[in-house]
């Protein structure tokens, strides 16, 4: 069978069940696509084809038996380096991890293994998810498979180029301030940052507990929801995660917007892009026509999220990141085995292993957390916090769904903005505040601008994945933008 | 506060337990200041009766506190950089 690396995950198991095709041949095909492309790409840090080859096979045996492998049976996925895949070492895209072999699967991984997913390797990504470029990777950068001398987008660099690219039919992300969305935008597939407590963190590396989220990276909204539906739910080793019943996501679909009122924060949207407007408006017109009831809103503390985010996520890595001290696992140099202090050692251990932007939010968060400057910055960003959740609380009040622009621009040149760190960190102005709510998001390709794939965000009220699914589903019929394939 | 010093920078990395070299630590002092100016926008806005929010959830469900056996010594010590007799060594804390 052809064109297996260009077919979606629904169609990918049905084919693999009504032995169309089989989990080997679908496996080989995608190893054989990633070992001739993924040299000017960059997306791989590391792969076990061994092992998704026995796992193919497996797959494979189960169905000859008469066996159900489950919803994913055969259907070949790579996972962000932030999340632990039993016998791949996890890096976090950082040298200080030493690349740390891993005892057990993340939630997410058990999850995805059980419904007949086939895991073909980790990813590359910004330094523990702390960029908007994919640069901060120590393992070098992603090139953006529509134009290999731009980014792909961060931190989740290495998924959306993996999915963009038809290395994999699905990517594991993950989102803290929009590192799942920003990338879906610049790389044109779809991204989805599901409710905070929607899918369980067990297994994540954790860089701002009460921002991060894992979900998937598709090339369609019902890929999206076919991952949604597996991922999802309540876990007992994350006590954040929410008991509330995982819906079919995928039943939710629908055929049009009608009906869907959609909120457009129109002051919120300076600054964008002239090409990425233009986009834009298209596509909030092609939904109206379409059915859907276009509605003012306003989200007026929206212009504060950068600096809350980067006051509250800061000072939560700080704490998290003290962990990684050279004592358990990871990095111990030579010059920081020969320190005689104990103090000596953990500082010569974080300065080696760390990155420059890494150290840079370490910095800022233990500042922002320390005595006599926590009142004036962090306990006043947690303030600022809950007025950007009311701000979406009362849009909610007059629209299903609020659509914005992912990002401002489309995808930058390599280089072009490292200089500046906090020019890079607004690359992520419209996918913060969601983050910051706890609400999820969803980034859909909506249209191309100079020949760059432009995303257009849709963010709906908490556990409500299935209206922006919908909207997002809508949105693929009335722009033809998702299924379209970079030239790589 | 519109400038970080570089004497407050060392103070904050050693909290942060960062052996920064002198060109970092003056580097780093550039882009707090630089960040902490743009963060200054919050101070415009009232925040009087506003409370502070630290996440997001329904609220944590915890699950009993009960051992279980998940690795074992030797799978626990595999990454460590440094281990003896079964534990990880590091550097001397107390004394000396």
């Amino acid at each position: 069978m052809s064109g297996l690396t260009s077919m979606g995950m629904g169609e990918l198991a049905a084919a693999i069940k009504a032995k169309k095709t089989s989990a080997s041949e679908v496996v080989d095909a995608h190893l054989s696509r990633i070992a001739e492309k993924d040299a000017s790409i960059g997306a791989f840090l590391s792969r076990d084809d061994d092992r998704a080859r026995a796992d193919a096979k497996e797959v494979d045996a189960r169905l000859a038996r008469g066996e159900d492998p489950g919803a994913l049976a055969g259907v070949p996925i790579a996972i962000k380096d932030v999340i632990h895949v039993k016998g791949l070492a996890t890096t976090c895209g950082s040298k200080i991890l030493n690349r740390f072999a891993t005892p057990y699967d993340a939630t997410v991984i058990r999850r995805l293994r059980n419904a007949g997913a086939i895991v073909l390797g980790k990813l590359n990504m910004d330094e523990f998810a702390m960029g908007s470029s994919n640069e901060n990777s120590a393992f070098g950068p992603v090139r953006n498979p529509w134009d290999l001398t731009r980014v792909p987008g961060g931190s989740s660099g290495g998924s959306a180029a993996a999915v963009s690219a038809r290395f994999a039919a699905m990517a594991l992300g993950s989102d803290t301030g929009g590192s799942i969305r920003q990338p879906a935008a610049f790389c044109g597939v779809v991204g989805l940052k599901p409710t905070y407590g929607r899918v369980s963190r067990y297994g994540l590396v954790a860089f701002a507990s009460s921002l991060d989220q894992i979900g998937p990276l598709t090339r369609s909204c019902a890929d999206a929801a076919l991952s949604l539906s597996v991922i999802a739910g309540q876990d007992v080793h994350d006590a954040t995660s929410s008991p509330r019943v995982v819906e079919d996501y995928g039943a939710a679909l629908g055929e049009s917007a009608r009906g869907l009122r959609i909120g457009v924060p129109r002051d919120f949207l300076k600054g964008v892009d002239a090409g990425v407007m233009a986009e834009f408006d298209k596509s909030i017109a092609a939904l109206q026509a379409d059915g859907a009831a276009i509605v003012d809103i306003a989200l007026p503390n929206a212009p504060h999220a950068i600096a809350t985010y980067y006051l509250v996520a800061t000072a939560e890595a700080s704490s998290n990141l003290a962990r990684f001290d050279g004592v358990r696992y990871g990095l111990r140099t030579e010059s920081a085995a020969s320190k005689s202090s104990l103090k000596d050692m953990y500082g010569e251990t974080r300065d080696a292993g760390f990155g420059p932007e890494v150290k840079r939010r370490i910095i800022l968060g233990t500042f922002v957390l320390s005595s006599g400057y926590y009142d004036a910055y962090y306990l006043r960003a947690q303030k600022v916090r809950t007025l950007i959740r009311r701000d979406f609380e009362t849009a909610f009040a007059s629209c299903d769904v609020i659509a914005t622009p992912t990002t401002p621009s489309p995808a930058f040149k390599l280089g072009e903005k490292t200089a500046n760190p906090l020019e890079m960190y607004l690359a992520d102005v419209f996918t913060v505040p969601a983050n910051l709510a706890g609400v999820p998001g969803l980034s859909v390709p909506c249209g191309f601008s100079n020949g760059l794939p432009v995303g257009l965000q849709f963010v709906g009220p908490m556990f409500q994945e299935a209206t922006l699914l919908r909207a997002g589903h809508a949105l693929e019929r009335l722009m033809g933008a998702a299924a379209a394939q970079p030239p790589v | 506060m519109a400038e970080i010093q570089d004497k407050l920078l060392t103070h904050i990395a050693t909290l942060a337990r960062l052996s920064l070299s002198e060109a970092e630590t003056r580097s780093l002092a550039h882009d707090l200041a630089e960040i902490l100016k743009y963060a200054a926008s919050l101070e415009s806005l009232d925040l009087t009766g506003v409370p502070p929010m630290s996440h997001a959830t329904e609220g944590e469900r915890f699950r009993p506190d009960e051992p279980t056996h998940d690795l074992t010594r030797e799978q626990a010590l595999a990454n460590a950089p440094d281990q003896d007799a079964g534990l990880f060594r590091v550097p001397q804390v107390i004394g000396g």
